[in-house]
């Protein structure tokens, strides 16, 4: 069955954490614009959402972290953060470890990775399930890219990784809707939090809805860091859904500045 | 190797609820498998968030410690901020500060009620 949805959004931990310290206007508005997306991703009815995240060091460590890794459990725990801090209560979400293993086995044609039938997740999966799946009864996959720890994978390696998360569900009789989470230039969890390179976020936005893949590539390390800070490491979550999306040409829904959230609040989604 | 361990033992108590009790019974105890300066250990009691993020702890872990302590949001943010004014610049990592000390980019919105009690 192909991809029957595919979309990216903003998880920062403020956006459910501090909603009360943001502008009421601009926040509504793209709490709506998430609330969209979620009316969309019901509609495609899909079995299972792989939901390509860049942790915070919730499950991997700097004495084994894996550039690609998916997990493969009957369900999954979060948030790990404080729940009063988080805005999030405790929650078991449902998983399906037979399909994770189909999925898997499918993706390692194309793409090295590491399963993981254990997974905590944190803000990166649960501020995005919080508005797209609020009854936490769909099942998911759970991926991550290792944005936070270098080495990081090359950027054309997260490409190859979409195709191959593509080429899987392409290969699967199941519904399968693959959301992407991340920020796009943001400096997290540090004094500088706040600080936004909009510009930026609207020049990768274009690639991104382009779906052009050397523009999309057309970035380094060393750039993004000063350019976009650390947190812009996590394009690579976006650039893995524009791969799986094959082409498919993308519309920006909203894309707002929310300092106290810590970034350009987006969300955005292919026409599959 | 010694920032190396105290990110491990960040790490591990970020998701452990057990150890996150244990740490709260006795906060010098749980520290003893783990291999760290006196300035660490001492660091981590307390826990003094502006030495943590100088000595390079990543943010994000810092961030979620900094929740199990019920330090709020702002007050987190001037912590760092206090704790680079007093110890110098991130030694390493890529969490670093680029803004000046005084310098804020994420006010809290200033709702209208507020505006008008004053």
């Amino acid at each position: 069955m192909p991809l029957v949805f595919a979309g990216v959004c903003s998880h920062a931990p403020g956006i459910t954490g501090r909603s009360d310290q943001a502008d009421p206007d601009v926040r509504d508005r793209f709490y709506a614009a998430f609330d969209r997306m979620r009316v969309d991703l019901t509609a495609a009815r899909p079995d299972v959402v792989v939901i390509i995240a860049a942790e915070h060091f919730a499950n991997f460590f700097m004495d084994n972290m894996p550039s690609f890794a998916i997990g493969m459990a009957d369900h999954y725990d979060g948030p790990i953060e404080d729940p009063g801090w988080l805005g999030i209560e405790r929650q078991r979400v449902p998983g399906n470890r037979e399909l994770s293993q189909r999925f898997i086995t499918q993706v390692m044609n194309g793409s090295d990775v590491s399963y993981a039938e254990e997974w905590k997740f944190d803000h990166g999966i649960m501020v995005p399930l919080h508005f797209l799946t609020p009854g936490y009864d769909v099942p998911v996959i759970p991926v991550n890219v290792n944005c936070q720890g270098p080495p990081l994978a090359p950027l054309q390696r997260a490409w190859t990784f979409g195709e191959s998360i593509r080429a899987a569900c392409d290969a699967l009789p199941e519904r399968i809707a693959v959301v992407g989470t991340g920020g796009i230039s943001h400096w997290p969890a540090t004094p500088d939090s706040g600080k936004i390179n909009v510009e930026w976020d609207l020049d990768f936005m274009d690639r991104w809805c382009r779906n052009d893949r050397d523009a999309l590539l057309d970035y380094d390390d060393l750039t993004v860091y000063a350019d976009a800070g650390q947190g812009g490491f996590e394009i690579r979550t976006f650039i893995t859904v524009a791969a799986a999306a094959d082409g498919a040409k993308g519309t920006v829904h909203f894309c707002e500045p929310i300092p106290i959230f810590a970034v350009s609040c987006t969300i955005a989604t292919y026409e599959i | 190797m010694s920032l190396y361990a105290v990110q491990k033992f960040l790490y591990e108590i970020n998701r452990s609820e057990t150890l996150q009790a244990a740490y709260t019974a006795d906060r010098h105890a749980v520290l003893e498998p783990y291999d760290l300066t006196d300035e660490e250990i001492d660091a981590l009691v307390e826990p003094d968030i502006g030495l943590l993020f100088h000595i390079g702890v990543n943010g994000q872990i810092l961030m979620h410690f900094a929740a199990f302590h019920q330090i709020e949001w702002q007050d987190y943010l001037q912590r760092m901020r206090d704790g680079i004014d007093e110890h110098g610049p991130v030694r390493e990592g890529v969490y670093a500060m680029t803004i000046g000390l005084d310098e804020r980019v994420a006010p809290v919105h200033e709702r209208a009620e507020d505006r008008e009690g004053r």
